[in-house]
This record gives C-alpha cells, structure tokens and sequence, in this order.
C-alpha cells in the first residue's frame, strides 16, 4: 500500500467559529492505483490532499505513505521526504513566471539535487512534448502547455505518490484527456495518484472514486467512539 | 538549477524592486564612503596645507637670519676681543683699542672647538692724521675672515680690503671729494678708492679702511693686531654672553672679550619672538583644521548612520513586498520539498547580490561625492584627487557591510517568507 490514511480529521478556525474541514476519513491508495476523491466545493478535498501531502497536519488520525508517516517526522525531514515521494500538480499550474520551460521543471531538483536531473528534465520534456518550448516562458504557453510543465516539475524527482488537485480545472477537454492520460500512464507504471476534483468526467477515468461531503466519505461514515473501543 | 539562477532570474524579472534596493544600498554606502573619504581629503588637504606653510616658515625664518646676519654688521660686532691690558675706559672713549697683541690669536681662536663664534675679523686700528689731506682718520687695516676649522664655510659678512686699495667712510668721501676710482696717497702710498660708505653717524665716517698687511707696515706693527672681531655669535642671553666669554678667556687667556649685548639680545628677542610668532600661526592654523576635522566627523557621524538606517529601512520594506508578491512561488517551492532554510537562502541572496552590487558602485560614487564635496568647500585649489581619497580597509567595509546591511534589511522579511504555512498560501490561490 503506498498510501494509507486513517482517521483523519482537520479543523480551521474561523471568525464564524470552527469548520470542520475532514471528519474522520480513512482511505488508500496502492501503487498502480488511480483513485479519485470527487465532491463540491468545500468539502474537504484540497484539505485532504495537502494533509496526504506532509503540507498540513492533521488534529487527529495518521498519514503513512508508504514505510513513512511524515506528521512523526520533524520539518526539515519531512520536506525532504515530500522531495522525494510526493509530487504536487494544482489547478493554477503554480509556475515561476521568470523562469522558462526548462527551469521550472529543475526547479524541482533544488529540493532534492542530482546530477542527472538535467537529463531527467529533457526526457519529461520530450514525453510530454514541450522540448520545443524548453525556452519559453509561463507567459507564453499555453493552458495546456503549462499544466504539463507543472506535472513534469512534479515527476521530476521520481515520486511514487502523485497527488493532482482539480489539475484539469483550466483545461479545456483535449487537454484535460491528454493530462488524464498522463496520470493514468503515471499509475500504470507503479505510482500512485489520488486525484481531488469536482469534476464527474474526470472522476470517471480513476481506477476508483470516492465521495467527499462535508468532510467525510460517503459510504465510510466517521467512526464512533464505539467502533473505536477495542470491543 | 541552482539558488542562485534562481535569484538571478527573479533578479532580471522584479527589475524596478531590485533597482530601488539597489539604489538604497548604494545611497547608504555612497554616504558612508563619502563621508570616510571626505574626512581623508580634509587630511590630506590639512598635511599638505601644514606641510607648505612650514616650509614657507623655515624659508621665512632662514631669510630673516640672513638678514639679520646682514644686519649686525651695521649694528656693530657681537664681541670685540682686545688685549688684556687694553685701557676700556679709553676703547670706549676713542672708539679703537691702543694695545696689541699677536695676530696669531685669531687664528688660534678659530682652531678652537668654540661653535658659537662664527666669523673671525683681525683688525689694527690706529687715530692719526693723514699727512696728504690733513685730516684726523681713523685707519683700519683688516683681511678677510679667518673660517672657523670647525665648522662649515658661511658667506662672509664683510669683503676683505685688497692691498692698494681704501674703503672711506661717508664724512672722508664727502669732505674730500673722493670717489670710487680715484687714486689717493696716505703715508706715501698710493691707494685706489674702492668704495664709499653712506653716513653711519659713528666714527665709521671718519674711518678708512685698508689691507691688514699694508696697515701693519704702515704703521710698523707686523704680526700684531689690536681687535678681533667676533661677528655674529650665538650667544643670545646673559648665560650664553658668560659662558661665551669664559670660552675665549680659555684659549685666549691674554685677552679680554667686550660685548655688544643690549643691541645683539634686542635683535635675537626680535627675531626669536618673530619665529615664535611664526610657529604659532602655524599652531593656529594646526588647530583651525584640527577644530573643522571634528566639525566634519560630528555631521558625519549624525548623518552617515541616520542614511544608513533609512536606507536599511527602506531594503527592508522592499524585501517584504518581494516576499509578500512570491508567496505564491514560495508556497510551491515548499511543497515541492524546498527546507525553510533554503527559502531563506533565496531571499538573503537577493539581498546579498543587491548588498554587493551596491557596495562596489556606493564606493565608487562615495569617492567621487567626497572629492566634489571637499573640493567645494575647501576650494579647487589644492584639491587631493583620488589619491588623497583613498584609505585602506573602506573598499573591503564597504563589499562586506553592504551585503551586511542588506541581508540584515531583509532577514525577517526572508524569515517570515521560510516560515510561512505553504498550505494555506496555495489554498489561498
């Protein structure tokens, strides 16, 4: 399993009080697995996400990706771990507007620096079919262009856990296919994707979806404090 | 891809934020190094300025010396040597001595390790009549300055008198019509007038002046003199007058020493309180600079950090809107794994490079401020250049406190930015 949650619950305050933003969820993930979380806005997906990520910590339940629970580890640690396992791709491509095609993609490379990672730059380049764009700006790419910079910065590392929030969000439906391929090309080869969309037709080409509302699974209700009780 | 690509791309694509840091950085360290090399070039100018005005001064005074050298001739002889038994009462009376003694002694005297008598004069004088004009003279004979072994030679004060030839005095000249070139008889022998003096008001006018030689035939006194002139001696004050006079009674012990004194210490007084005069203009003016140099370092010492300050206020204010303008870029680059230090490190070699950049032109643009501004308020004249700028130690402050200053400026901004929760920054976006 690449990627076990369990229990997992997450609460914001806010100046109308507190907002329950996950309650209790509990999924995973296997290598080779591309599963997608669907639901509305606001109920918990990116939440979710960033707390699979290492980028939020959770107020209950446990993370393991893999051998590793991030949250036991301290910050310093825990970033190199995300380096190396986990893999971002969001809706807004989130580029370094000063720096081109190329640079971007090795942007990656500075949490986690290798000698071939100019190498392994290109080669993202050419499967994703930017290497005549390599010195272009954000700015003058495309929608489609600069989500697949994003998600070649984001597989630049080698992650085995991809984690895409609303990544067709922008896209217009050839491209949101050609992406889809990717990730799904992604997962063939032994990674792991969890995908958060609100989007049916997204959500209908993962292996598995599930449903978010109000911070709880459908069909994977919050546990009780009896079901928690060793009896 | 390295941190600093990075910044230097960020660099080239935030411009105008770069520039104002920059322009910051290089006002604080233009202030600073201005103010440094302003003070240099007031040092400069001060040790120049000093340098030159002692020089005038010892021109000054050697010139005064040589006047007065010149002087005391007119003023009559620092010391008179006469023979022991020599009547004063008469010397003064007749205004010449009517003893003798051996002309040897002056040069017995000029052997001598004595270093405050200069120039040594023989003469023989005798008041008689000149039998051709009839006329009540008195004739000197004198040679030329006997050098002192001791010592280094000195311009002679007085020329020696050749031999057939005169020097009168003004009432002579006059009386007898007598100019230089003509040819004369005294005692038989001729003479050819050399020169005439001006009117002194002393027995000077009644004087005639000739070789030693030829006055001690003349008057049958070979190998004798009756006065040895001491010209100019250094022997300002009633100590050195006694301790002088003792000296030559050591060598001389058949002699006894009159002295000139009210007249030679008026003159050394003038002289010395002229050079006292000199030096304390000089002082004066050592002061005045010295007074104007911690005029200049107060106003710098308010001024330089008040710029400063400002200026790393300013690098800082900027830094938080360059901080603030990428969060966004900082959010991705932690989820992407980037360590929090590493986001500091970015932001502090924005600053480092502006720190840098900054220091080398404030510098250059402090060096030229400083000569503008000393040369307006001191003056184009004597202007130091460059040069006089220049001081060591302020070009490496200056490329290590302004990457100092800047880094500092913008350590909490960088600290706030590799704090913040990446997780909420990208929701937020």
């Amino acid at each position: 399993m690449m990627l076990r949650i369990n229990g997992l619950t997450k609460r914001y305050e806010s100046p109308g009080g507190v907002v329950q933003a996950l309650h209790g969820v509990s999924l995973s993930v296997s290598r080779g697995e591309f599963v997608a979380v669907q639901g509305p806005s606001g109920s918990g997906k990116t939440t979710l996400l960033f707390t699979a990520g290492g980028l939020l910590r959770p107020d209950e339940g446990t993370v393991r990706a893999g051998e590793v629970e991030p949250y036991l580890l301290n910050p310093e640690k825990r970033a190199r771990w995300r380096a190396r396992t986990v893999g971002f791709v969001f809706q807004q491509y989130h580029l370094a507007p000063y720096l081109n095609v190329e640079e971007n993609i090795l942007a990656a490379s500075l949490a986690a620096p290798s000698e071939d990672a100019p190498v392994r730059a290109r080669r993202l380049m050419d499967r994703f079919r930017l290497r005549e764009r390599a010195r272009h700006l954000p700015a003058q790419l495309s929608s489609g262009e600069r989500q697949r910079v994003a998600l070649a910065r984001a597989l630049l590392n080698s992650p085995s856990l991809l984690l895409a929030d609303e990544p067709t969000g922008n896209l217009d439906s050839d491209n949101a296919g050609v992406l889809l391929d990717y990730l799904a090309d992604f997962a063939a080869n032994g990674g792991a994707v969890l995908l958060v969309t609100h989007d049916d037709r997204v959500a209908r080409r993962a292996d598995r979806t599930l449903r978010l509302s109000a911070g709880q699974l459908e069909n994977h209700p919050a546990p009780t404090p009896a079901d928690q009780s060793p009896d | 891809m390295t941190i600093w690509r990075l910044v230097f791309k960020e660099i080239l694509h935030r411009k105008l934020s770069f520039a104002l840091g920059l322009l910051s950085v290089v006002a604080a360290v233009t202030c600073a190094v201005g103010a440094t090399s302003l003070l240099a070039a007031h040092d400069a100018r001060t040790a120049a300025l000093l340098a030159r005005k002692e020089a005038e001064l010892k021109s000054q005074m050697a010139e005064l010396e040589d006047d007065m050298r010149k002087a005391m001739l007119k003023l009559g002889f620092n010391l008179v040597i006469l023979p022991k038994n020599q009547d004063v009462g008469d010397w003064y009376a007749d205004g010449f001595a009517t003893e003798y003694m051996p002309e040897d002694y002056v040069h017995r005297l000029a052997e001598s390790d004595i270093v405050t008598i200069r120039h040594l004069l023989p003469s023989l004088q005798q008041k008689m009549t000149w039998p051709e004009m009839r006329r009540t003279i008195i004739l000197m004979g004198v040679e030329a300055e006997v050098p002192k072994l001791n010592k280094s030679p000195r311009t002679p004060l007085v020329q020696p008198v050749p031999r057939g030839a005169m020097v009168l005095g003004y009432e002579l000249s006059q009386g007898l019509g007598l100019e230089p070139g003509q040819k004369v008889r005294l005692m038989g022998r001729e003479f050819t007038v050399q020169r005439c003096h001006a009117e002194r008001g002393t027995k000077d006018d009644i004087t005639v002046w000739i070789n030693l030689r030829e006055a001690q035939e003349m008057l049958d006194k070979e190998g004798l003199v009756n006065a040895i002139l001491a010209l100019q001696c250094i022997c300002a004050g009633p100590a050195g007058l006694a301790s002088l006079r003792s000296d030559v009674a050591g060598v001389l012990p058949d002699t006894r020493v009159i002295e000139r004194g009210s007249k030679i210490l008026a003159r050394a007084e003038a002289r010395a309180k002229v050079g006292e005069k000199a030096k304390a203009a000089l002082e004066r003016e050592r002061k005045a600079r010295a007074a104007l140099r911690r005029e200049r370092e107060r106003v710098a010492a308010f001024l330089a950090p008040l710029v400063i300050a400002a200026c790393a206020l300013w690098v800082g204010l900027l830094a938080f809107g360059n901080a603030r303008a990428r969060r966004g870029e900082v959010g991705i680059l932690r989820a992407l794994g980037l360590r929090g230090r590493q986001i500091m490190l970015l932001f502090l070699s924005r600053a480092f490079a502006m720190g840098l950049v900054g220091g080398a032109v404030g510098y250059a643009a402090g060096l030229f401020l400083g000569a503008r501004l000393e040369e307006s308020l001191e003056g184009a004249a004597g202007a130091v250049g460059l040069g006089g700028l220049l001081r060591p130690g302020v070009l490496p402050a200056a490329l290590l406190g302004a990457p100092l200053l800047a880094c500092l400026a913008s350590w909490i901004p960088a600290l706030l930015a590799a704090q913040q929760d990446p997780a909420r920054t990208l929701m937020e976006q």
